[in-house]
């Protein structure tokens, strides 16, 4: 028999039993949208059709209708692009490195919080696709390929060739993971068709999940391919946001050229990715009535991660500008003077007032244990984390060596445009991800029901 | 007309008993063709006598198949083909083509591995798995057992499993 200690907390509420899991999960898939789901829908593809316009506009007309200019040579595109990847860290780190911890608690929620890892690195790919200007050109020039440049490859000396493989990597590899959990999931919808005599569906999801038969032996294998991808998605997801970090820190640039840049990008990362899941799960358990699966409890849990992360990142920020100051170089100096108090100064404070103090909060029970704060909360660690972001790289361009190039940046309409597209390509893809898909994945909450349901408990 | 085969089909509401019988009726010399769960029960592999798994050297040797592939890539391409001076570092300088090393190992690992799953679980988008009894995947733990296998007569097994703790026994045939 399998012990449980009694001081575990319990995971599913509502003492639901196997069969409860496959029923409750399942309904989402097999009912039709709700108007709330289509009033969401809507809204989203508003955002798309609108984006897709300025993006249109952008490759017809180059992408000097975004506001650049010969200082400010990198802005919003590259800020979303890291806000995106940043975000996109939560999934793998709460699927991989939290089952190599054996934490069940991230049973009800790895499923919808790999599902947005997968679109936000998408949504991230698709600003440093568009920045290359001839976006049909890009695969020929960022992967080394034969060529008509000579034989001329791609220089792999270069962060930016790194960023090229990292985020196709860790997209590739977050892919084939979500997926592998969702297989046995896709059997439980086929034969619930079956039984409901729903032929279309059951071929669509038997297909979907690879004519999956949950063999004992299948599923001791399946245990295996999980716990190596787990072991190969760790270091890979610390690696990518430590490669996007290198982008600045191999350069040259004041603010910029610093060796904290790594530690402090994945934590800045695992903050903005768990604030992201929050606010996501939140809407999503209210929507789809999962209160007994993701309970207050994985509230709590996901909010000490947002307050352990939030200080690594507060306490990155002060070991700057410390560095800064006691490295006694002038133009260091100077770079982060300005952040703090020249014409940017709005952008610095918000950041630190949104990253660094607001998840302290999370301190108080009550607080952290309050959806509602939460979710305001959740909402301002992003606004927070994307003003990070462009801090790092606006701030320290702006002031480029020669004070005759000093200039500011005003992001035009296609700059809030691309960014809007990305929240489109986001929101669609995780709306029809929830309709059509199990947003928890059933197997694994089985397998813990037993030994973590109320019901149980009270037996003992 | 082909040869029909029959099994026997133990139906189990629990885990636990599950495991236990796993154990009694292989213990009773009864051959059991194979057990199907909604969800991974830990030590069934084990009860059923299954060897581990030897995926994770699949798993290792597409890895290192992605070492090299990508470590050489990197050092023909810029170190022979068409050699530049990138910073004033060598041609072929191996610390910057580490993180790309490193990605190719990961990639081609994950997806050699998966593929092999795939592969040696024989499952592919077009098969329909032979089902024995449809709550295999919702609630149930499903137990077949091939009568043609099986030395034991068919009331000798039905005895055995309702002993050990089976909710049913059906019989179905392929």
């Amino acid at each position: 028999m399998q012990a449980t200690s009694v001081l575990r907390e319990t995971l599913v509420t509502g003492g639901k039993t196997v069969a409860d899991v496959s029923h409750d999960i399942s309904r989402q898939v097999e009912g039709k949208p709700t108007r709330l789901w289509w009033m969401a829908f809507g809204v989203a593809f508003v955002l798309l059709l609108w984006g897709a316009y300025c993006c249109w506009m952008l490759l017809w007309n180059g992408i000097g209708m975004w506001g650049l200019n010969k200082t400010v040579g990198w802005a919003w595109d590259i800020t979303n692009f890291v806000w995106w990847v940043g975000i996109g860290h939560a999934g793998t780190l709460i699927s991989a490195i939290l089952l190599l911890f054996r934490q069940r608690w991230r049973m009800s929620i790895n499923r919808a919080a790999e599902a947005m890892t997968i679109f936000a690195v998408i949504c991230a790919a698709s600003f440093p696709a568009f920045h290359m200007g001839r976006l049909w050109l890009g695969f020929y020039w960022a992967l080394p390929l034969p060529n008509a440049f000579g034989s001329l490859w791609v220089n792999f000396n270069s962060p930016l060739l790194w960023d090229v493989f990292a985020i196709s990597t860790y997209f590739s590899v977050s892919l084939i993971f979500w997926y592998m959990g969702l297989i046995p999931d896709f059997a439980v919808i086929r034969d619930r068709a079956v039984v409901m005599g729903n032929k279309t569906r059951a071929s669509i999801y038997n297909a979907l999940s690879f004519g999956w038969d949950g063999a004992a032996k299948t599923w001791s294998r399946y245990e295996t391919v999980a716990l190596i991808l787990a072991g190969l998605s760790t270091p890979l997801v610390l690696s990518v946001h430590t490669i996007v970090s290198m982008d600045f820190a191999t350069s040259i640039v004041p603010g910029w050229h610093t060796t904290i840049f790594p530690p402090y990008f994945v934590a800045g990362a695992i903050f903005s990715g768990f604030a992201m899941v929050l606010t996501l799960l939140l809407v999503t358990r209210k929507v789809f009535h999962l209160e007994e699966y993701i309970t207050i409890y994985h509230v709590e849990l996901m909010n000490i991660v947002i307050i352990i992360t939030g200080s690594i990142v507060g306490v990155a920020y002060i070991t700057e500008f410390f560095i800064a100051w006691y490295g006694q170089v002038p133009a260091e100096q100077y770079a982060f003077i300005n952040r703090a108090t020249g014409p940017y100064w709005w952008a610095y404070w918000s950041m630190m007032t949104c990253n660094v103090i607001s998840p302290q909060l999370f301190w108080v029970k009550k607080i952290r244990t309050n959806l509602v704060a939460t979710f305001v909360l959740s909402i301002i660690v992003n606004i927070g984390m994307w003003f990070e972001r462009f801090v790092i790289i606006v701030t320290s361009l702006h002031r480029d060596y020669l004070p005759s190039s000093w200039t500011m940046f005003h992001p035009t309409m296609y700059d809030i445009g691309e960014y809007l597209f990305t929240f489109g390509i986001f929101f669609c893809a995780f709306l029809l991800f929830a309709k059509f898909f199990p947003v928890i994945n059933m197997a694994e909450v089985k397998s813990i029901i037993k030994s973590t349901s109320e019901k149980k408990k009270a037996v003992h | 007309m082909t040869h029909k085969e029959n099994f026997l089909v133990g139906i189990f509401d629990d885990e636990d008993v599950l495991l236990h019988a796993v154990e009694n009726i292989r213990d009773k010399g009864v051959k059991i063709k194979e057990v199907f769960s909604p969800f991974p029960v830990h030590g069934l592999d084990d009860a059923l006598g299954y060897k581990r798994s030897r995926l994770p050297i699949a798993a290792f040797l597409f890895g290192m198949t992605g070492t090299t592939l990508g470590l050489f890539t990197q050092i023909w391409m810029l170190g022979y083909d068409w050699p530049m001076i990138i910073g004033g570092k060598n041609y072929a300088s191996i610390p910057p083509f580490i993180p790309v090393t490193f990605e190719f190992t990961v990639l081609l690992s994950a997806f050699g591995m998966v593929g092999t799953f795939l592969i040696v679980s024989d499952m592919k988008p077009y098969k329909w798995p032979r089902q024995y009894d449809i709550r295999s995947t919702n609630d149930k733990h499903v137990m077949a057992i091939d009568l043609g296998a099986n030395k034991i007569s068919k009331d000798e097994i039905q005895r055995i499993l309702k002993d050990n703790g089976a909710s049913e026994v059906n019989e179905k045939s392929f």
